[in-house]
């Protein structure tokens, strides 16, 4: 066994459109150790949703995999056929959405969707797998789960959704889960429990998950590690209590800034001018540039590459740490 | 606080709507809820609580099932629409989604005349087309964007141009229903800062619906949590969120996920358990089958909203636990 779980070396991937190749994912490297959880942050379009998709091989025409490595406890996953994927897709790896209607079949009793996810993953009896589903429901916490056992997912309310689609990711103990915005649709106290369950889980299996949020909140509360994406590109990447406590990209720090405080209230929120720009006409040199207020002329005309400031904390920027 | 003036009251408000069988859901429960002249009440709570049911009911968008709605002491519940029109022009509402509430085949310049077209409140196409200029500017669209398509802009820049709509009739009162909730965290900032500008450059009381209580510590003077179709607490902004007094607030305080990976969650005590249905919402206090500290009494009576420290509160229990 590999001591990394996930290991993503130079991964490009982007779409190919009739106004050229956009590349949504560029030349991004990553490390999950086993039993970590490493988070992903960034706004929308950033590429964070498109490096999970890479991962499980969900891309879809006209995105694809343009370079790089991805391996899964030791194994090359890119250039893998979907047949080939198919067994490690819920055995090895399992991913959970946003809104979990997308991932659950309408028609189908949610405990007979997960019995079957599991029959065709292990060689048990069907009664056998049936008791391993409530098992496993009841474990992440839905009430009455013989009860739920034959519930359709539109009788479900948003937060039960979200753990039976947990349920379902964690019946065939994957190495690996990836959860994209897992409760940006949920209440606040009901997002609390989802994500005590997500780390309690991670304890107890040595599951090591990569989170992807919005949300420095959800980030602070979960992750070991984390790394900013812009535009395509991870700008800064580093342990969860360095990023915030010596965050150094421009990036980053006006992130951090736009998260309100509780215990006081500025006359106006600090915030990032400008939007995300267009990834078909990147600028020359940083991507972040154009809404940076430390922008030199070196960054309008180079890219800076990702430089270590201390062991495991890099940034991407020229003017980092100047004020 | 200076002598405040009251701009709107709901006294006694019901809401129900008819649900499957003889059922009914019951939205809003019998709300007292008052705003103040140039201030921003937020009105939070969890999905189903009934926060926008209750906005939309206060500005008449929405009639009451039973209750009165008072504009400056005029009571608006029962006017002819007719009688209704110079108070619907007073209070404005804007929407979460900035990219369902714009009209897809309208230009922005016709989507912000539409209300002074309405109310004639310009005398031809040319002084129209000004008071539209006049408004992007405003808050922060571009004059050279007039004749463009919604689609042909970003979420932060539809939500303006929602803004420039509500506040083109001069309004006193504008209802923001989770204004910025489908925002990125950088433009939310943004249109929070424009909404606090506007406030004060046009004098607007905002009525600001969100379940995000980090965006509500900042914009809001005075805030009313909400539960199942009662009204909790309501208190001013800094006091209720320094000592919550009800249990249910105090949860939801709790539960914010902090940007702080030194304040991690090591064990608290969660709030449990699902939101009760509003169909067939608890005896007692509604949120007695989630409370820790329910008894007996909690149980069977349901608490009113009673003054305590300042806030008001409805708990048997605020105070002792």
């Amino acid at each position: 066994m590999d001591e990394m779980t996930l290991k993503i070396e130079h991964l490009c991937s982007g779409f190919f459109t009739e106004r050229g190749y956009v590349p949504a994912v560029d030349d991004v490297s990553l490390l999950i150790p086993r039993g970590h959880v490493v988070g992903i942050v960034g706004e929308s379009g950033c590429g964070k949703s498109m490096i999970a998709r890479s991962v499980m091989g969900l891309l879809k025409y006209p995105g694809r995999i343009t370079g790089g490595s991805i391996r899964l406890d030791g194994r090359e996953l890119t250039g893998l056929t979907d047949r080939e994927l198919q067994p490690i897709r819920g055995r090895e790896m399992a991913m959970i959405f946003q809104e979990p209607m997308t991932s659950l079949n309408p028609v189908i009793p949610v405990g007979k969707q997960m019995r079957e996810a599991l029959l065709l993953h292990e060689d048990i009896s069907r009664s056998a797998a049936k008791a391993e589903v409530i098992r496993m429901l009841s474990h992440v916490g839905v009430s009455e789960p013989e009860k739920r056992y034959n519930a359709y997912p539109h009788e479900l309310s948003g937060g039960l959704r979200q753990r039976v689609m947990i349920a379902m990711a964690m019946i065939c103990k994957p190495k690996l889960l990836i959860a994209d915005e897992p409760t940006t649709a949920l209440d606040v106290t009901i997002e609390a429990q989802i994500l005590r369950l997500i780390r309690d889980l991670s304890r107890e299996t040595g599951m090591s998950v990569l989170l992807i949020s919005h949300n420095l909140g959800v980030i602070a509360q979960m992750c070991d590690t984390v790394y900013v994406m812009y535009a395509g590109k991870i700008v800064e990447q580093a342990d969860a209590l360095t990023l915030f406590d010596s965050y150094a990209h421009p990036y980053t720090r006006g992130l951090m800034d736009s998260v309100v405080r509780l215990d006081a209230t500025p006359r106006r929120l600090p915030a990032i001018g400008g939007v995300v720009p267009n990834l078909l006409r990147l600028p020359a040199g940083c991507a972040f540039a154009p809404r940076c207020p430390h922008a030199v002329e070196r960054c309008q005309a180079e890219r800076p590459a990702l430089e270590e400031l201390s062991p495991g904390h890099w940034c991407r920027c020229f003017e980092r740490g100047r004020e | 606080m200076m002598a405040k003036e009251i701009l709107l009251e709901g006294r006694h408000l019901v809401r129900e709507f008819p649900a499957k069988g003889r059922k009914k859901v019951h939205a809003v429960s019998d709300v007292d809820l008052t705003i103040y002249a140039g201030e921003t009440l937020a009105l939070v709570g969890e999905s189903g609580c009934g926060k926008s049911t209750l906005g939309r009911t206060l500005i008449g968008l929405i009639p009451p099932t039973s209750g009165t709605v008072l504009f400056e002491g005029t009571d608006l519940t029962g006017l002819r629409p007719g009688a209704f029109a110079p108070y619907r022009r007073q209070m404005q509402l804007i929407f979460q989604d900035p990219y369902a509430s714009l009209d897809p085949r309208m230009t922005v310049r016709d989507i912000v005349a539409e209300p002074l077209v309405t109310y004639g409140l310009c005398p031809d196409k040319a002084a129209t087309t000004r008071r539209v200029r006049e408004l992007l500017d405003a808050v922060g669209i571009p004059e050279e964007f007039l004749y463009r398509y919604p689609h042909q802009f970003s979420g932060g820049q539809r939500q303006r141009i929602g803004i420039a709509r509500a506040i083109a009739l001069h309004p006193r009162l504008i209802v923001c229903d989770e204004p910025v909730s489908a925002l990125d965290v950088s433009v939310q900032s943004q249109i929070l800062n424009l909404l606090k500008d506007l406030q004060e450059r046009f004098g607007l009381t905002y009525l600001f619906i969100s379940h995000d209580l980090s965006v509500v510590r900042f914009m809001a003077d005075r805030v009313a949590v909400m539960f199942l179709g009662k009204l909790c607490e309501v208190g001013d902004t800094a006091s209720l969120y320094t000592r919550p007094l009800h249990p249910y607030t105090r949860f939801l305080l709790d539960a914010i996920p902090r940007a702080d990976p030194r304040l991690r969650d090591t064990g608290r005590a969660l709030l449990q358990g699902e939101i009760p249905s509003p169909i067939d919402p608890p005896a007692g206090c509604r949120f007695h089958t989630r409370c820790p500290y329910a008894t007996d009494r909690c149980r069977t009576e349901a608490p009113a909203l009673r003054p305590l420290a300042g806030h008001e509160v409805a708990c048997h229990r605020a105070g002792e636990v």
